[in-house]
């Protein structure tokens, strides 16, 4: 069933078709839209779930540990300043391997006090232990909500996807809701491994001493090692049910490129727009979209970008003292290649708290990344009144 | 790829029109994308909102600087704000006004102006209150009269579908609309 719906109700669709039994979340511009609509979804019994609201954030993500720990499927939703408010209990969802899943709204963090998107929100949460999905179109959204449950489920790992706020969030697009027969058949009923029984007491969160800590974090990364493998099963099954499919990593037209745009989140429909131009001009002028950040898809990225002259990464964040931060970590990523393999790297920050990013800023970074021998610094701001 | 703007003031469903028109071009098996000015809204204040449509995927993900045409659900607007901001020359303007195209002659120099009396027409079939009317769906359907872009059918398709009160008022509302629009006598400004 195809529906025009913005990208919170997508979210909000995507919980209710994977059949989530607890809903802990706090309202924050420009997610808000979310939680309306699974509450109006549990109270008109669409999604039998349990809304339990909370007086704060940090109480959202608290809420969401306890539920997950008793084996239910739960799910959140944030943004900006409420997510770095649940920083410290994302860590004891990532560290104590609960499978619960968040839909982030990509908002700008102040001051200045800001409403609209750029991706410091999540991205300061990179090493809380979640695996992070960053989605370009309201379909992805609502395809990554529900197999966003598989794979934590699978792993043991929260899984955080991201939509731009506004681009993304408020913006209407046609979407397709999937049969929900079909979704049960791709995501069956949560089987927890451990869980709080009053009937088979365990411990949970105790201390553990220098001799075992060291070991969960070990097994921790082995499931963060694993996520590639699984995603890309997971997405198999999903195109042969459904028919679509998305990558950790997605390389368009970059076949023979010399030049590379490398995107995440909404950018990538306006890059694809620009290249598309690009290439009927005859240059040789490709992107690749990054969807997942954690874990880092270090040996996709190689593979998609060895042997290319030049590389241009698109950051709608800012790591101030460094760079872009999806540039700073694809540089680690290729620092490995043979030197004749390894691409010049162009990193830009743009689109700064919401700033628009059209065809006319992408075409600027196409063009200093032509027109550069070498990198002369390794923020390359566009659009900024210095 | 035809790309639309709409204004209008906060609590006359300035944003719910441009989502029940991407539903009725939806419907009619176009490509939509329906975004509101991004930002915050007020009772009373000016609202903006966009529409893209393209029988292609739509790739641009970024606001809307040069529409092809307006729709205007408030005419206080014109002048207090300058709503022909980016507006292709020749392009086509819909305005919400009891007065003739002609009546707008600033306007009406450079586009091709059409005017429907939504607010009569709202105020009529009780929608919103005398003060405050709901004037979204009158001007939908004058829209479909005045573009040709869509049908007045799947405007009404999209009222059933998306409106959750007063349906058949709307509906009312905006097939009398349809057949309410004035259009300007002078010769067309030639298109871009």
């Amino acid at each position: 069933m195809k529906k025009v719906m913005v990208g919170n109700h997508a979210v909000a669709w995507g919980a209710q078709r994977a059949r989530v039994e607890v809903i802990a979340a706090y309202p924050i511009t420009p997610q808000t839209q979310i939680v309306e609509k699974l509450s109006e979804m549990c109270a008109d019994g669409t999604l039998p779930a349990r809304y339990i609201k909370v007086e704060s954030e940090h109480s959202a993500m608290a809420a969401c540990i306890g539920a997950s720990a008793t084996g239910a499927r739960t799910f959140t939703a944030s943004s900006s300043h409420g997510l770095v408010y649940m920083h410290e209990m994302l860590h004891w969802a990532g560290g104590g391997r609960l499978p619960i899943v968040m839909a982030d709204v990509n908002r700008a963090l102040g001051p200045g006090w800001n409403i609209w998107t750029d991706q410091n929100d999540s991205l300061s949460q990179r090493d809380t232990g979640w695996v992070q999905l960053y989605c370009e179109t309201n379909q992805e959204v609502l395809d990554t909500t529900i197999q966003a449950f598989r794979l934590a489920e699978m792993l043991d790992l929260p899984v955080m996807l991201m939509l731009d706020g506004f681009y993304l969030s408020h913006t209407a697009e046609a979407v397709d809701i999937p049969d929900q027969d079909v979704v049960d058949e791709f995501l069956p009923p949560r089987v927890s491994r451990h869980k709080l029984d009053v009937n088979d007491p365990h411990a949970f969160g105790a201390l553990v001493r220098p001799d075992s800590y060291m070991e969960m974090r070990w097994l921790q990364q082995e499931a963060m090692r694993q996520v590639p493998r699984v995603l890309e099963t997971i997405e198999a099954d999903w195109n042969r049910l459904f028919g679509r499919s998305y990558g950790a990593v997605e390389s368009y037209r970059a076949e023979d490129a010399d030049l590379l745009l490398v995107t995440t989140g909404t950018v990538t429909s306006t890059a694809r727009y620009v290249v598309d131009q690009r290439r009927a001009a005859g240059e040789k002028i490709g992107l690749v979209k990054i969807k997942m950040f954690r874990p880092f898809p270090t040996e996709q990225l190689r593979m998609a970008l060895a042997g290319v002259d030049k590389v241009a990464v698109l950051d709608r964040n800012i790591s101030p003292g460094h760079g872009g931060i999806f540039a700073e970590e694809l540089r680690s990523a290729l620092y490995d290649l043979p030197n004749e393999d390894r691409p010049q790297i162009y990193g830009f920050v743009l689109g700064l708290g919401g700033r628009d990013i059209t065809p006319a800023v992408i075409d600027e970074v196409i063009e200093r990344t032509k027109q550069g021998t070498e990198s002369e610094r390794e923020d390359l701001w566009v659009g900024v009144n210095s | 790829m035809r790309e639309l703007r709409l204004h209008g003031r906060g609590g006359q469903g300035t944003v719910i029109a441009s989502k029940l028109l991407a539903v009725a071009l939806f419907l009619e098996g176009r490509q939509v994308q329906s975004f509101p000015m991004f930002g915050v809204e007020r009772r009373g204040a000016p609202v903006t909102a966009f529409l893209r449509l393209d029988d292609a995927p739509i790739l641009l993900r970024c606001e809307i600087s040069a529409p092809d045409e307006l729709i205007v659900l408030d005419a206080t607007l014109v002048g207090a704000t300058d709503v022909t901001a980016g507006l292709k020359p020749g392009g086509d303007i819909l305005i919400n006004s009891p007065l003739s195209p002609e009546d707008f002659p600033l306007l009406s120099a450079r586009f091709r102006v059409s005017t429907v009396d939504a607010t009569g027409i709202a105020i009529r079939h009780g929608l919103g209150s005398p003060t405050q009317p709901i004037v979204n769906t009158a001007i939908l359907g004058a829209f479909s009269t005045d573009s040709g872009l869509v049908r007045l059918s799947t405007v009404v398709d999209a009222i059933r579908e998306e409106v959750p009160m007063q349906i058949e008022a709307n509906i009312a509302a905006a097939t009398e609309a349809s057949l309410a629009v004035r259009r300007m006598n002078a010769p067309e400004v030639a298109r871009a």
